[in-house]
């Protein structure tokens, strides 16, 4: 995305959303994240966090408002072209890993390369997928199937995947909520550390406060309007 | 590239479920493909012996029954003439004949009981040794000889007609002279010997201890004057070797003998039509053209075959549904997978692209499992139709 500045990442201006037949419906009235900010999303179950990840990734379009990342207004893409903005400009995370079983963690980690015609997988990316697993300490667990790995390990492998296209925005969804309390720590500490290697910007949602001195910034859902309408 | 690298990698981890769909579409595409091609080759087979074999003689009856048995030794045996046949074939100086006895079975395999002219007929080829000289030797098919692990020197004993039938049939020990070359062709599971050897298997012409010189009186039942009757001490001979072949002799009259049928060769398109206009009302004998006989039997055999076709025809589309089916429910298995992919910014041509070649490989491989059997069916057709079908 050489379009986007370092100085604003995301800007969400009065975004509304509502799933067809569902009651629920999400406001934003506004929400500003530097480029460079490591941002934690906190607020109850239900509140309309997940949901604010997928309008800011164009996987979900608002019928009001409008999301900008970088310079580009993603919400007035087309389908296609969200798809391509996202997955050359924005790494996700997932609470449960998301790895494929019958892929080995090298090629989990390639996936991207390998589902998409936006990103071009060669050697040097290969050479860089091999660099970030040695960082985050699974370089030698790279033809293991990702299923046989411990939980800490499959994040870590998640990580990497996310991280691989060098994104300038990671959305993590719950990233430690499945792991152990040892675990937390140390794959936020390699989470952190890799988007500082990249200088990317971190949007997290958790529901774990205890890692929230560790953000630069925390946004309570409770601060927006989502309400039942 | 990538499309197909993912694939393979999912259906490699899927294996017992792509090996299912390999097999399911392989089968389903052979079985017909395999069946046709047999079907192609018995007809191809059963023709050129039809063609080859311009007219046969036979005792009035089923016409079926006769060309499978003279031309592809079928375990039917048609109702015999004698050979007072021959010489009616002779006589009209329309044609020669050549005579067929095949009523016994060797170690599994049809005694053809003819003349050496029989083999100059069919144009067959001697792989080792010589063809029959003396009564009680045998030229066998390839087939025989590989199957029985048998060559020239060996002996080959017949089945008895009849196990309760004590005063009938003895087995006889033949002598392998020959061994024919392979000619893919009912000839070569076939035991051939002289008719007048299978007369003797039948017990018409024997040979045994000579009474007039015997020392051993407790083998004579009677003695009036000329006349010896020997009881059933007396020794039957079951080989025929140069030291007893000049006691074996025959009973009887010899125009009495039976054949199963003549092959009739006639003289050119006109003897035949000839000759045949004579047996049209013939109560006692048929005449048939071969190639007619077999043209109808494979009427009835493609009519066979359109049912069958039919058949799996319906199958293949119960097949291709359940194809569907599987496809449609492993998709609702992987919509977790395909979610992923899809947060993670996949087009949609992408997903349609990793199905599509998880589709290809599948196909693909059932493609070149289904071209490899019908490639083994192609090259072992003709021993394939010979064991199988013409048998």
């Amino acid at each position: 995305m050489g379009t986007a500045t370092r100085e604003k990442m995301i800007s969400i201006q009065t975004l509304g959303f509502s799933y067809p037949g569902a009651g629920f419906r999400l406001q934003v009235p506004a929400l500003s994240v530097a480029s460079g900010e490591k941002l934690a999303v906190i607020g109850p179950s239900g509140s309309g966090k997940t949901t604010l990840l997928n309008l800011i990734a164009g996987i979900s379009v608002p019928d009001a408002g409008q999301v900008q990342v970088g310079e580009t207004t993603v919400s007035q893409l087309g389908d296609a072209a969200r798809r391509s903005f996202r997955i050359t400009n924005i790494g996700f995370v997932f609470q449960n890993f998301q790895l494929l079983d019958y892929l080995s963690v090298l090629d989990n980690v390639l996936h991207p390369y390998r589902i998409s015609s936006a990103l071009t997988l060669n050697r040097p990316v290969r050479q860089r997928a091999l660099e970030l697993l040695d960082q985050m300490g699974i370089a030698g667990l790279q033809s293991h199937p990702a299923h046989a790995l411990s939980q800490g390990e499959q994040q870590r492998a998640a990580i990497c995947r996310a991280l691989l296209p060098q994104p300038v925005l990671i959305l993590a969804d719950e990233a430690t909520g499945n792991l152990d309390p040892d675990n937390k720590q140390l794959i936020l500490d390699m989470l952190f550390a890799r988007v500082d290697d990249n200088g990317a910007t971190l949007l997290a949602v958790t529901h774990d406060h205890e890692l929230l001195p560790r953000f630069d910034r925390v946004q309570d859902f409770a601060d927006f309007r989502g309400a039942s309408s | 590239m990538d499309s197909l690298y993912v694939a393979w990698r999912y259906v490699t981890w899927n294996r017992g479920k792509t090996l299912v769909l390999i097999a399911s579409i392989t089968l389903v595409a052979f079985l017909p493909l395999a069946l046709q091609a047999l079907l192609n080759e018995s007809e191809r087979q059963l023709r050129t012996r039809a063609l080859d074999t311009p007219l046969l003689l036979g005792a009035a009856g089923s016409a079926l029954d006769l060309v499978m048995s003279s031309l592809y030794f079928d375990d039917e045996v048609p109702a015999r003439i004698d050979m007072r046949a021959p010489a009616v074939i002779d006589e009209s100086g329309l044609a020669y004949p050549l005579p067929l006895y095949v009523r016994f079975m060797a170690r599994g395999a049809p005694i053809v009981g003819t003349t050496l002219d029989y083999f100059d007929f069919r144009g067959l080829q001697l792989a080792q040794g010589r063809l029959f000289g003396l009564l009680g030797e045998a030229v066998i098919g390839a087939e025989v000889s590989m199957r029985l692990g048998i060559g020239v020197g060996d002996s080959l004993v017949s089945a008895p007609d009849n196990l309760f039938d004590i005063a009938g049939v003895y087995p006889l020990k033949m002598i392998v002279a020959g061994v024919l070359a392979d000619s893919h062709s009912p000839d070569d599971r076939a035991v051939f010997v002289d008719v007048k050897t299978a007369w003797v298997i039948e017990g018409l012409g024997h040979g045994h201890q000579d009474l007039a010189r015997t020392a051993d009186s407790s083998v004579i039942l009677r003695q009036d004057a000329g006349t010896v009757t020997a009881n059933a001490r007396l020794v039957q001979y079951t080989e025929i070797t140069p030291e007893n072949i000049d006691s074996f002799h025959f009973h009887g009259s010899a125009a009495d003998y039976p054949l199963t049928a003549l092959l009739v060769v006639p003289d050119d398109d006109k003897a035949a039509a000839r000759l045949r206009g004579r047996f049209i009302d013939d109560s006692r004998y048929q005449l048939v053209r071969p190639d007619t006989v077999i043209d109808g039997l494979m009427e009835s055999i493609f009519r066979i075959k359109q049912v069958i076709d039919a058949v799996i025809v319906i199958v293949a589309i119960a097949t291709l549904l359940t194809i569907v089916l599987v496809f449609a429910l492993s998709l609702r298995i992987r919509r977790e997978e395909l979610e992923t992919i899809f947060r993670i910014g996949c087009s949609r041509m992408t997903t349609v692209r990793l199905l599509a070649a998880e589709i290809l490989i599948i196909v693909t491989v059932s493609a070149v499992l289904c071209a490899g059997l019908l490639w083994l069916i192609h090259i072992n057709s003709a021993a394939l139709v010979q064991g199988l079908i013409l048998r």
